[in-house]
């Protein structure tokens, strides 16, 4: 069979290399699929279709079974993250100390559910499933500082603080 | 040593086959009927539907047959109590799941789901639907793909990686937020990977993908044509 094209990155952006490295190093192979998927991540902060069709062409795979992929691992996403993450811990000893209380409150005054940006992208929220700091629970962290041992009170205040949301 | 003949008995009848054969090809066979919804003759079988299940004597688990080799001696009951019960169970839980909603459906009278509910006589649904809000794709030129009444069974990714090789679905997200996919969530219409050959209309088992232009229970399904496509690829031809 003769060698299939191989595309050239979609744009001169140096960040390409980042990713055309890992590849290489793998022998272009398609099981490589995981590891490029994570270095482009890396690199761009999110995966969009132009990267995953570049991906997928490199790598001599069905872009179906690339967006598959991206989409079966929570760790991959398709929309650039925002300026801000909030990150809350909904581990076993979090959910014990009310993390579900936080995680509405921020559906109602935001309307963010887990996994989801603001839609003027200044702010993420994400779940995660214990940060292996459960003596501080409730959990959560800003832009990865953590944040524990605080009332609903006390841990809405600190958000909106955070967040310089006056109201 | 493929070649050798093993002897077992499904339901009572003495039965006998290769070594490299399914519980599920011997039963076939030998006119034993199991349900099946994902396996089709032709395909890789992925034992994901969990309709073929089978009890062997000796084992406290139950055993898919289109995935499980026959093994000397082996005593496999196809038809329990306990069975039919998880059948009907997954049937209901199918119906559940997406809006399958026969009187309207272009597979109305042909559908494999449909047969299933009547053959393990399945007339009401247990568990609450969840009615989900999908969409219908039709920007294709032929075909139409409606996810209310798809059944995730892959038989159409299965099709298009294995027998055409275009491989342009695949099955997005997980669990319950599973769907069929055409390359990069592209709609059908402008999948640069489609070729267009209708395989995967053809082995959907449901009203999921039909042709364009056909009305209730017009859409008739050509499946043999699959084993015979095989075939020839596989044999030295003259």
């Amino acid at each position: 069979m003769p060698a299939l094209p191989s595309p050239p990155p979609p744009t001169d952006d140096t960040r390409w290399q980042l990713v055309d490295r890992v590849m290489q190093r793998l022998d272009y192979q398609p099981s490589a699929l995981i590891e490029t998927l994570h270095a482009a991540q890396d690199a761009f902060g999110f995966l969009d279709k132009t990267t995953l069709g570049y991906i997928a062409a490199r790598l001599h795979l069905p872009p179906a079974k690339v967006f598959g992929v991206v989409t079966f691992y929570n760790h991959f996403t398709l929309q650039p993250k925002g300026e801000h993450t909030l990150a809350v811990c909904t581990g076993t000893a979090c959910h014990l100390k009310g993390k579900d209380r936080v995680l509405s409150w921020m559906k109602e005054r935001y309307h963010l559910v887990p996994g989801e940006t603001t839609a003027d992208n200044k702010l993420s929220l994400v779940e995660v499933r214990c940060v292996g700091a459960c003596a501080l629970a409730p959990v959560m962290l800003t832009d990865n500082t953590p944040i524990g041992k605080k009332t609903f009170e006390e841990a809405t205040t600190i958000i909106k603080e955070w967040l310089g949301d006056e109201s | 040593m493929s070649d050798t003949i093993l002897t077992l008995t499904i339901d009572g009848q003495p039965v006998s086959g290769l070594a490299t054969e399914t519980i599920l090809q011997i039963a076939r066979e030998n006119k034993i009927d199991i349900p099946t919804l994902c396996y089709l003759e032709g395909l890789s079988a992925v034992g994901s539907c969990r309709l073929c299940m089978v009890e062997i004597e000796g084992s406290p688990k139950l055993h898919p047959a289109c995935v499980t080799l026959i093994q000397e001696g082996m005593v496999v009951t196809t038809q329990t109590e306990r069975l039919q019960g998880y059948r009907r169970n997954i049937v209901q839980l199918l119906f559940a799941e997406r809006n399958h909603v026969c009187s309207v459906c272009v597979s109305n009278g042909h559908c494999e789901l449909q047969e299933l509910a009547h053959k393990l006589g399945v007339d009401h649904i247990a568990f609450p639907g969840c009615y989900p809000e999908l969409e219908v794709d039709a920007s294709h030129r032929r075909f139409v793909l409606d996810h209310n009444r798809c059944v995730l069974c892959t038989r159409c990714v299965r099709v298009c990686a294995e027998i055409e090789g275009a491989h342009t679905w695949d099955v997005k997200n997980r669990g319950m937020r599973s769907r069929i996919v055409a390359d990069l969530d592209t709609p059908w219409g402008d999948s640069a990977t489609c070729t267009g050959c209708g395989k995967c209309v053809h082995v959907c088992p449901t009203g999921a993908l039909s042709e364009k232009g056909k009305s209730v229970a017009e859409m008739l399904k050509k499946r043999p044509s699959l084993p015979y496509l095989v075939a020839n690829r596989t044999e030295e031809r003259q």
